[in-house]
């Protein structure tokens, strides 16, 4: 018989009452010992993500950067919270928990909540998912995700700006060398070499950078 | 009428696999653009995401793995989302491929032709025994999703003869990238994955090609075109347009003339040679690292013997297998839900041609090398015959 780990309905309904196995006598864990594992392929991400989560006090937060064995790494961590970025192809590993029977103590569901596409799409749209071990309350997972959906969009916001820079810093690079080449060749000051690049661009649509780095090509295929 | 076919970009997520082919030729050759149709393709890494930003409305189609599109509208393993295809992107196309130590095992232990998936079977349930009483670790088998034909296809091999999937091997989930290597480093002694990592992994010494997806079952529908029924509903138009493209894209990749820019296209958006695409396409597969070949024309069908028409018996085939490994109960209501998945009627309305028979097809449909003829109406009747001895025990165990 497949459990139907139907917390993908409503997390809150389902889950209600049942106490997770091996706990039943302690008290709902709090935040602070809410076991939260990253698998993130990129380790700079995964390191901004748990510092987020551990400012917001979760203590117990552990990156899994080791996707090979994936699950026998989960299930030996236990972990309540699995947070998992898109890009890791390793996610496909982590679906076949919802069918899973002996090996897993706890059941496992992908944190779907019927009544907030919007904050699932949120999620997906920054890349990360959320699988959720165990029992644990919707509004609990929730300050998580949106944890998670804040660092991750930061993280793609800071990684935009870091590829602007280099290309910024490229081009000014290429910029002055097509620079040296035409004062040399055409005995210009930097201004006028700069200006006849501009010049250019203007008249063939392109941008300096472009001109430049034509300029570059050919004074290389002349040396 | 226009709804919103050619005033949007239509956004359609894949998996680099060559059994996209039909999709990506229909966008990259040209075929969209003639229906007028501004497609952007999404590659993805997982089956996972295909699903969800399917059925979040992030992509408006996909290419898909045909038993996730019946999981996902059927609720099992995760939320509902009705999910129909109009479109089989590929019949067939795996292989399974086993590391060169257990080939030569199972070449040992072998009471005839291995290339006979019963032989092969048999062999390879001597050498489970023979673990078993050693009590040496067990075999482990990779496949790509619980919802696929790699994880079904390996069972019924298995299964056939007299083997447990879930309780005398391991069987486990791995993303095709990750396959090659997990043979290579022993993690995994065998695979059942779709093309090109059967012979990626033959290229490279670390693999055999064992038997062929067609050798387990002569026919069954291995990628479909997925859309939210509600998207079909909504764009009438661009869904037929996107069959007739489709199914332009299919006939042409048939033809012969057209393999090299085919392959070129594949290649391409798959990052490998267009060599290893035309083994596929093909049906001529290098088989083993000294240069063995062996051909087949079922390898994998696209646009020829009927493959592109969604078949409701092979929905019924699909949630046969779902309810024979546990992953859902046995209803009649949910067995209709399933064959309402493939929708070939909408093929029907957009290509507007009568299917034509083919007589070199399966009588079943399906034409599984063991076991009874399969019959959609007779579901319980066919799992009876493969009744194990257990039914109330969890299935599909990982790790232990």
């Amino acid at each position: 018989m497949q459990r139907r780990h139907s917390g993908t309905f409503g997390l809150g309904e389902t889950r209600k009452g049942s106490e997770p196995p091996g706990q039943g006598i302690l008290p709902r864990p709090s935040d602070s010992n809410l076991k939260i594992a990253i698998v993130d392929e990129s380790p700079i991400r995964a390191a901004i993500l748990e510092d987020g989560l551990r400012e917001a006090g979760f203590t117990l937060v552990e990156r899994i950067t080791e996707t090979r064995n994936l699950l026998a790494r989960v299930y030996a961590m236990d972990p309540d919270v699995i947070l998992i970025d898109l890009e890791s192809p390793s996610r496909d590993e982590l679906e076949q928990m919802f069918q899973v029977s002996r090996v897993v103590k706890r059941p496992i569901a992908m944190f779907v909540d019927q009544s907030d596409t919007a904050s699932i799409q949120a999620s997906v749209d920054a890349g990360v998912s959320a699988y959720i071990v165990g029992n644990l309350q919707k509004d609990r997972i929730k300050t998580i995700l949106d944890l998670c959906i804040s660092r991750f969009n930061a993280f793609s916001r800071l990684q935009g700006e870091l590829e602007e820079a280099k290309d910024a810093l490229a081009e000014r690079k290429v910029i002055d060398r097509a620079k040296g080449v035409l004062m040399k060749a055409k005995q210009l000051s930097e201004e006028e070499a700069y200006t006849l690049l501009r010049k250019t661009a203007m008249n063939e649509k392109k941008k300096i950078a472009e001109i430049a780095q034509s300029v570059v090509t050919a004074a290389e295929l002349f040396k | 009428m226009t709804d919103k076919k050619a005033d949007r970009k239509l956004r359609i997520g894949f998996i680099p696999l060559v059994d996209a082919t039909a999709l990506l030729v229909a966008a990259d050759g040209g075929f969209t653009g003639q229906e007028g149709l501004d497609v952007e393709l999404v590659r993805e890494v997982s089956w996972s995401n295909v699903r969800d930003k399917l059925n979040l409305g992030l992509f408006d189609a996909a290419h898909l793995l045909a038993p996730v599109a019946v999981a996902s509208s059927l609720g099992i393993g995760h939320v509902r989302v009705p999910i129909i295809t109009p479109f089989n992107l590929g019949i067939n196309g795996n292989s399974i491929t086993v590391s060169p130590k257990l080939y030569a095992d199972l070449a040992a232990a072998a009471d005839g032709n291995i290339a006979d998936p019963a032989v092969s079977g048999r062999a390879l349930a001597r050498l489970v025994a023979e673990r078993k009483k050693s009590s040496a670790e067990p075999y482990t088998f990779g496949m790509t999703f619980p919802f696929s034909h790699h994880n079904y296809q390996l069972r019924f091999w298995m299964a056939a003869a007299g083997i447990d999937p879930d309780e005398d091997v391991r069987l486990v989930v791995l993303p095709p990238p990750y396959m090659v290597d997990s043979l290579a480093s022993g993690h995994v002694d065998c695979f059942c994955v779709g093309a090109p990592w059967n012979s990626v992994a033959v290229d490279l010494g670390v693999g055999r090609i064992l038997h062929f997806g067609c050798d387990i079952q002569s026919r069954v529908t291995e990628k479909v075109f997925a859309v939210r029924e509600r998207w079909a509903n909504e764009n009438p138009d661009a869904l037929a347009a996107l069959i007739r493209a489709l199914a332009a894209a299919a006939a042409y990749v048939e033809d012969r003339q057209n393999l090299d820019a085919v392959c070129a296209i594949v290649a391409k958006r798959l990052d490998v040679t267009p060599e290893i695409v035309s083994r596929t396409i093909t049906g001529v597969l290098k088989v083993a690292t000294d240069g063995t070949t062996r051909a087949s024309n079922r390898y994998i069908l696209i646009g020829r013997n009927n493959a592109m028409r969604p078949d409701p018996v092979q929905a019924a085939w699909i949630y046969a297998q779902m309810v024979r490994w546990a992953q859902t109960p046995f209803s009649g209501e949910l067995l209709s839900l399933a064959q309402a998945v493939f929708r070939g009627d909408l093929f029907d309305a957009a290509i507007g041609a009568a299917p034509s028979p083919n007589g070199s097809e399966p009588v079943d449909g399906i034409g599984a090398f063991a076991g009874p003829r399969f019959s959609p109406n007779d579901i319980a009747e066919h799992l009876a015959a493969w009744r194990p001895r257990r039914s109330e025990r969890p299935r599909l165990s990982i790790v232990r």
